[in-house]
């Protein structure tokens, strides 16, 4: 497979008569990473949620790992199993222990031996640098390790695509950055990446592309630094002065 | 600071007056229950109790011989007399059953194992026809058996209903199986308990296909395990509706199926929620079964009514009536128990409700 990793093609979506997505075209390459950042509202949740099918698009073709999404349940599952996702409010399952959280589709989904999958969870829980908290239940961690299990509890799977969703905006400034370090660290790895986040830090120290997304269209992309140094659009512009005023 | 000083004064007063009218009222009952009460009473020449001694005693003391000499049909009602013994190992059964689910070692799946099989062997016991025990029909059963099977098997069945309705209300992309949910929550809770036990015992015969005949105490069973499911099912939905939507995302994006993410991530917590909801449908819905007295069901109520219709021991329905009470709570007192333990339980983050498999 050399074509994309993901392909958005004139993708249009509508919440009853509220148009989000008004034809996106987008691809990203195998071991690509994209920020995607924009206004509140403007659909970035959305278009991400497209790629694993959390929502439905009504027109235009989404292709993930060179499989096209449909209500087609095989597909769906072949997809899900490669594309991992970090949610910004990380929906750790409160029921279950950290490596249990880790375990579970693994075990479930992939087959994986309970031994295997455990052994497989500490690897990841020390990649984020929690493997101390395996036995501890979610409620019992800070918030900035909640979104470590989270983010391991993904790739516990081994996608081949993570998305993050606003990875850190729900937490605290001092549990931002042992979010960032523990991202930055795989995109380093290769993982193709899809994120959606307004830390320009991270964006200009990792990403091959920014993407600037206003009122369910994508309005400008390119290389962080262009983006950043020299918006065109006038949107793009307004938005960025306002996240500058913000830091 | 004097009207702080009146205040206790008058508050020592009223807990004084309480506790003389308490303690007054149980003096009453002791002596009653115990100083006066008569405990057996002699056999005339025809070898039939002669209650005279009891009914000298009335409004006095207890006639507790009247359990003495009732308590077989008061807890197995017509089942042959010679074969009691196998109501006797149901109760039994029922009873060890219950203490087993009381103890939070034994929550694990396999406890789900050991129910179906206890259920089983109750419908071997009761019935008989096979291993060589005789017949019994199901229009001779009576007493605590009756008023367990009624509960028991009405729970163990209407809560898995409840479940699958809760979630086919919910069921977004088919709505064919929510409005098949919808409509039978709203029909059953819409009508008296009293008249869906009517018209399974009049009503269902009459659609029935000639030639098919199922015993009064199935079509009790079914209203029951139709009328739980319902109440059930509400208290499950609000369980559900209780679950933030992320989880089941969550659940989603790493590959579960609708049916695992139910199971695995929905479910287990859901119920959590509703603990003290669900158990307090269940305490009211075993006492809800003494219902069936009005259809000739002999259930524990039915048989302890009956019991003081004989002439001989009429104007004895205190003692009966106390003793049904006792049983009705011991068992709704053992699933208050449960509840609580499970409350507890669940407050602590590290003590998983069900150990795993
Ligand atoms: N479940 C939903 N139902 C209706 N409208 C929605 C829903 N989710 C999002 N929207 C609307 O769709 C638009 C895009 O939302 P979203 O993708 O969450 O934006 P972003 O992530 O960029 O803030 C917003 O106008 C939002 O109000
Ligand atoms: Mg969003």
């Amino acid at each position: 497979m050399s074509g994309p990793a993901i392909r958005f093609e004139d993708v249009h979506k509508w919440y009853g008569r509220v148009h989000v997505l008004r034809g996106i075209s987008l691809d990203v390459a195998s071991g690509e990473r994209v920020v995607l950042c924009g206004p509140s509202g403007s659909g970035k949740s959305t278009l991400l949620r497209c790629i694993n099918r959390l929502e439905t698009h009504e027109k235009g073709r989404i292709v993930v790992d060179g499989t096209e999404l449909s209500d087609e349940p095989r597909a769906l599952k072949a997809i899900r199993r490669e594309v991992g996702m970090v949610f910004q409010s990380f929906n750790l399952f409160p029921h279950l222990s950290v490596l249990e959280n880790c375990t579970l589709a693994p075990i479930r989904v992939r087959g994986l031996a309970r031994g295997e999958a455990e052994a497989r969870a500490m690897e990841y829980l020390a990649r984020v640098r929690i493997p101390e908290q395996a036995g501890k239940y979610p409620a019992q961690l800070s918030g900035g390790q909640q979104q470590r299990v989270a983010i391991a509890r993904a790739l516990c799977m081994q996608p081949k695509i993570m998305l993050f969703d606003e990875p850190t905006s729900a937490l605290d400034p001092e549990m931002v950055r042992e979010v960032l370090d523990v991202m930055v660290e795989l995109a380093e790895s290769g993982m193709t990446m899809l994120a959606v986040t307004h830390e320009m830090g991270f964006a200009r120290q990792v990403a091959d592309r920014v993407v600037f997304m206003d009122q369910g269209e994508i309005v400008e992309s390119g290389p962080p630094g262009e983006i950043f140094s020299a918006p065109r659009s006038p949107r793009l512009k307004s938005f960025l002065s306002q996240i500058l005023h913000q830091h | 600071m004097r009207s702080s000083l009146r205040v206790r004064v008058f508050s020592a007063a009223v807990t004084l007056a309480l506790a003389l009218v308490l303690l007054d009222g149980l003096w009453h009952f002791f002596s009653w229950a115990i100083v006066h009460a008569i405990w057996s009473v002699p056999r005339g020449a025809d070898g039939a109790p002669d209650t005279d001694l009891c009914r000298a005693a009335i409004g006095r003391g207890a006639c507790w011989a009247v359990i003495g000499e009732k308590f077989r049909f008061i807890l197995f009602g017509f089942y042959p007399h010679a074969l009691q013994w196998r109501s006797a190992i149901v109760v039994a059964l029922f009873v060890l059953l219950f203490a087993l689910s009381l103890n939070p070692r034994f929550w694990r799946p396999a406890l789900v194992a050991v129910w179906l099989a206890v259920l089983a062997l109750v419908a071997v016991l009761m019935w008989g026809g096979v291993f060589g025990l005789e017949f019994v029909a199901a229009d001779q059963w009576g007493g605590l058996p009756i008023t367990l099977i009624l509960a028991t098997f009405g729970l163990a069945l209407s809560f898995p209903l409840a479940i699958l309705v809760a979630l086919g209300r919910r069921a977004s992309g088919l709505p064919v199986i929510r409005w098949i949910a919808v409509a039978y929550v709203e029909l059953i809770r819409g009508v008296p308990l009293i008249s869906l036990l009517f018209m399974a015992s009049v009503m269902l015969p009459l659609f029935l296909p000639e030639g098919i005949d199922i015993n009064k105490l199935l079509r009790a069973q079914l209203a029951f395990i139709l009328f739980a499911g319902a109440y059930l099912a509400e208290v499950v939905r609000a369980g559900l509706q209780a679950l933030p939507r992320g989880q089941q995302e969550a659940a989603a994006a790493l590959g579960l199926s609708y049916w695992q993410a139910t199971r695995l991530v929905v479910l287990p917590q859901a119920l959590r929620h509703v603990i003290p909801m669900l158990v307090n449908t269940f305490i009211g819905f075993f006492k809800d079964t003494s219902l069936v007295l009005i259809i000739g069901i002999f259930d524990l109520m039915t048989t302890g009514r009956t019991a003081t219709l004989e002439p001989r021991w009429q104007g004895f329905g205190n003692e009966v009536y106390l003793l049904l009470a006792a049983i009705y709570f011991a068992f709704c007192f053992a699933m208050a128990r449960i509840s609580r333990l499970l409350e507890r339980r669940l407050n602590e983050p590290h003590l998983p409700i069900v150990e795993p498999a």
